[in-house]
């Protein structure tokens, strides 16, 4: 695999997408149609107070159509915008859309809902608005998947992190990429509350290995493992709506892993061996996952 | 945080609407909407203080060169740090796509 430029264009690169262009990519042609646009300028009103420039959709892409032709809604996150951060209005776009796609659900319209996650959580400018609407999105996401599957996608490069990182729990489908992160605290915020002897966010390799999305699947806390290809992504995403919902949600077992990570000896030192050891036997999430396939 | 107004003399109105770019590290969204006949109006909020001169001489380097070949258009930058170069980029994409948008190329 070549790393130019150019071949990444070439090779359909989901993570080069922007966001708008990640929305377009999931949808059936043709069917794209985004609400609260940027030209109705539903743009943050702390930002600028805060002398910060804004941006015309508060970096969130809303995209109703369909996927594999049946209804559906793409939330997309913006990840170079304010490091894809969550505020008041971009919050509320995705809550909204998500609650719109269950009151489809109960009206006999089967609206699935795809999540883009390139995010790092609550945008502090906005503190309690964003933590609220984030919030939002997490009973959101519960309602809608009692309906439809939720699929959530974290492609790189900023990840999945903070509150968001709760959401992407919460969903029913899980896919990443090699490029992909998940964590509830970025590695600085780590490193700040554990000691850089323990935790060197400058170290990437080291990051990865915990939180990257190949050891996130190999944990079971991500479905599907994909190459960073758009049409890969793609038909990953669509085989997983297919499915339907999963018998067991992933949020539901925490039992189980609560029982994991108490059976852990915390004064071990934790290797991405050792965590994939903790959470290996999962006997519903392997019921679950039968004939995915997807390494 | 400044804000800047410009004013540029140009052709017929734009007959659609375009959003290219992002406000992130070094780049800037343009938001191109159509104007009033025979001119172009620009808003530019930008986030690194100081450099309106810088923004007067390539908007009038960008506008003034190709002034009624454009159409007349409500232009809003968002700017987080772009540098003049990527200001003409950008300029230019939102008014290629506008063009691509009318020749039937939805893009």
């Amino acid at each position: 695999m070549s790393t130019s430029p150019l071949s990444l264009k070439e090779q359909g690169s989901f993570v080069e997408l922007d966001a708008r262009a990640r929305v377009r990519a999931l949808l059936d042609a043709g069917t794209f149609r985004e609400l609260i646009d940027p030209f109705e300028r539903m743009t943050s009103p702390w930002l600028a107070r805060q002398g910060v420039v804004t941006q015309s959709d508060d970096g969130v892409v809303v995209g109703k159509g369909r996927i594999d032709g049946q209804p559906a809604v793409v939330l997309a996150i913006e990840g170079a915008f304010q490091g894809g951060s969550l505020g008041e209005v971009g919050g509320a776009k995705i809550a909204g859309a998500l609650e719109l796609a269950a009151d489809d659900n109960r009206q006999g319209v089967p609206t699935r809902a795809v999540i883009l996650f390139e995010t790092g959580g609550v945008r502090l400018q906005e503190a309690n608005l964003g933590l609220a609407a984030i919030a939002e999105i997490h009973s959101a996401i519960v309602d809608l998947r009692q309906y439809q599957p939720v699929v959530g996608v974290i492609a790189g490069s900023v990840g999945c992190f903070g509150g968001m990182s709760i959401a992407a729990g919460l969903c029913s489908y899980l896919v990443a990429t090699r490029e992909a992160r998940l964590g509830l605290n970025g590695p600085q915020v780590i490193e700040q509350e554990a000691g850089i002897a323990e935790y060197d966010s400058r170290d990437r390799p080291f990051i990865w290995s915990f939180t990257g999305g190949e050891q996130r699947f190999r944990t079971g806390l991500v479905d599907a493992y994909v190459q960073d290809d758009t049409a890969d992504i793609r038909s990953t995403v669509v085989g997983l709506l297919r499915r339907g919902r999963p018998k067991v949600e992933r949020s539901d077992q925490y039992g189980h892993y609560l029982e994991r990570l108490a059976s852990y000896d915390a004064r071990v030192q934790a290797t991405p061996d050792i965590v994939r050891q903790v959470y290996h036997v999962n006997p519903i999430a392997n019921a679950n996952s039968a004939g995915a396939g997807h390494a | 945080m400044e804000t800047f107004d410009f004013q540029y003399p140009a052709g017929q109105p734009a007959t659609g609407r375009v959003m290219v770019g992002v406000v992130g590290s070094g780049d800037l969204e343009v938001l191109l909407e159509p104007g009033t006949p025979g001119q172009t109006r620009i808003r530019v909020t930008t986030s690194v203080n100081g450099y309106g001169a810088v923004w007067q001489a390539q908007l009038d380097r960008l506008f003034k060169a190709d002034a009624q070949g454009w159409p007349a258009a409500q232009l809003e930058i968002n700017d987080f740090g772009a540098t003049p170069g990527v200001v003409g980029m950008r300029v230019a994409q939102a008014f290629q796509t506008l063009g691509n948008a009318a020749a039937g190329d939805a893009s």
